[in-house]
């Protein structure tokens, strides 16, 4: 809408000016994604840091990239989504990945599974879910080499380790499992930005209280992978403060594009990430089931809106 | 001659099997992940496709209308066990490495579809074209397919490394990387046409 005649062209109603438009939402994501930045960088040195920076450049050059050969507007970049999705996926990866990795997975989420299907709005799976998927599935020894946890300002942390799911989930001997207080605040191996809860917490909070959330998401799943836990005999609180669950359900399972538009298809949404993340962490063979549970839910979600449609107004029940 | 190479060419990119048809993809999905794989499953597949093709044209006056599937899948039943022998008699590792598919050959969906919708209207000579396109058709779409697996699955092409310091993205050897693959396949060669079809 950047053209004089487009001005002139006179929308359907209501004609009320709002400046809460798709760069304001993800400026707003980016904004409340800081802090786990920040203590990512704290509790894995600097070298994350220059992931989450390397991904973030890599996601906008990818997505210049293919609105060039799409014969698109460069101005599209400014809608900030680039720099989400490649700033979600940074902080999905394992502290002590290479350079390229950030590189080949934002590539696969903008190009592969963004872009291809036409841009924003279009994509039927969430772009940074897809490059995780990707990157795990194609350099497992890779994505699954964690480091311990060292605070202060360093380099990187080389003491390897394994996550508390894996821990949990493997039996693993010479490892003990950390304490619940450690897990709130972070103090654990994993992936870049999913160890502060705390923090995670805070900023789905500002996301919710500036309705860029539906909060139905991130509750229904966090009670269902609670409620299921407690039902199958497992520690109920270690499993929703360890993993990705918080950042997955806050920041990842709540997507504009990829989720139900109904409130009903939300919280079906939710409990069915839930559901399929418990499976997956135990009876599956990964110890950590967020990222495939959102992604199938991801692929239920016309299903979803296709049988959960709100009442027209006037409209009889059968 | 000019029909026999209008049927021959219009196998090959027209009306592609896998490709643009989407036909039969089991097989080419399941095997692909190496080039070998793909070039034995082509030849199995080209050998059968010919021959059904050839034999359903040519007994054509005699096949009963009422019955004639079982009759076709009689045919093909006939030359799926003569490569299924032979695969196994002369190359075993191949006959390993393909497994189920060569005995599904019988019921593959691109034969069928031609024995009914080609070669049981048209007579021997162009049924033979017709047989010769979707089989070169199939075997680049199988042998593209495995080539790109192949190389970004495990970093070779016939067991043989190109790029020494390369680290193979695993997944193109697992099921998502076929349909990536296919995908991409499918996308090409759809932006190609319809550069030429502009021009």
């Amino acid at each position: 809408m950047r053209s004089e005649e487009t001005k002139l062209i006179v929308s359907s109603s209501p004609h009320i000016y709002e400046k809460e438009d798709v760069s304001y939402a993800m400026k707003q994501v980016v904004f409340s994604l800081i802090p786990a930045v920040i203590v990512g960088t704290y509790l894995f040195g600097i070298y994350s840091l220059i992931i989450v920076l390397i991904s973030i450049l890599s996601a906008v050059f990818w997505e210049g990239i293919s609105l060039i050969i799409r014969k698109k507007p460069l101005y599209i970049l400014g809608d900030y989504s680039a720099i989400v999705t490649g700033l979600l996926l940074a902080l999905t990866l394992p502290p002590n990945v290479p350079f390229w990795i950030p590189v080949v997975g934002t590539a696969v989420a903008i190009i592969l599974a963004k872009q291809v299907f036409g841009g924003l709005g279009e994509n039927f799976l969430n772009p940074a879910l897809v490059g995780r998927a990707f990157l795990l599935s194609s350099w497992p020894q890779i994505m699954t080499s964690w480091i311990e946890p060292k605070k202060g300002i360093f380099w990187a942390s080389n003491v390897t380790t394994a996550t508390p799911l894996a821990i949990e989930k493997l039996k693993l001997s010479g490892y003990s499992l950390p304490n619940y207080w450690d897990l709130l605040i972070g103090n654990r191996a994993g992936c870049i930005g999913e160890t502060s809860v705390i923090l995670l917490l805070l900023g789905g909070l500002w996301l919710i209280y500036k309705k860029i959330v539906d909060w139905r998401i991130p509750f229904s799943y966090i009670l269902t992978v609670f409620m299921f836990s407690l039902i199958v005999g497992k520690d109920p609180i270690f499993q929703i403060l360890s993993g990705g669950l918080f950042l997955g359900a806050f920041f990842m399972a709540t997507d504009w594009v990829t989720t139900p538009l109904t409130s009903q298809g939300r919280v079906i949404f939710g409990i069915g990430a839930g559901l399929f993340t418990i499976v997956i962490r135990f009876w599956g063979s990964y110890p950590e089931g967020v990222t495939y549970g959102i992604l199938v839910m991801n692929a239920l979600t016309p299903l979803i809106d296709k049988f959960i449609k709100p009442r027209k107004f006037g409209e009889v029940k059968k | 001659m000019k029909e026999f190479f209008k049927y021959l060419i219009n196998g090959i990119f027209k009306e592609n099997p896998v490709l643009v048809l989407m036909i039969g993809l089991c097989s080419v999905l399941a095997v692909s992940t190496t080039v070998e794989n793909a070039i034995g499953m082509g030849l199995a597949f080209s050998f059968v496709m010919i021959f059904s093709n050839l034999f359903v044209s040519s007994l054509r006056p005699i096949i009963p209308n009422n019955i004639r599937i079982p009759i076709f899948i009689v045919v093909i039943a006939t030359f799926t066990t003569i490569v299924d022998l032979i695969i196994s008699a002369y190359f075993p590792e191949l006959y390993k490495a393909l497994g189920i598919f060569i005995p599904l050959i019988v019921v593959n969906c691109i034969i069928i579809g031609r024995a009914e919708g080609f070669a049981y209207k048209h007579n021997v000579v162009e049924s033979l074209a017709d047989g010769v396109g979707i089989s070169i058709g199939y075997i680049w779409a199988i042998v593209a397919l495995g080539l790109i697996r192949e190389f970004l699955g495990s970093g070779t092409v016939l067991d043989k490394v190109i790029i020494q310091s390369f680290n193979p993205a695993k997944v193109f050897s697992m099921p998502p990387g076929a349909f990536w693959g296919i995908a991409l396949l499918m996308g090409i060669l759809k932006w190609v046409q319809q550069k030429i079809s502009r021009r």
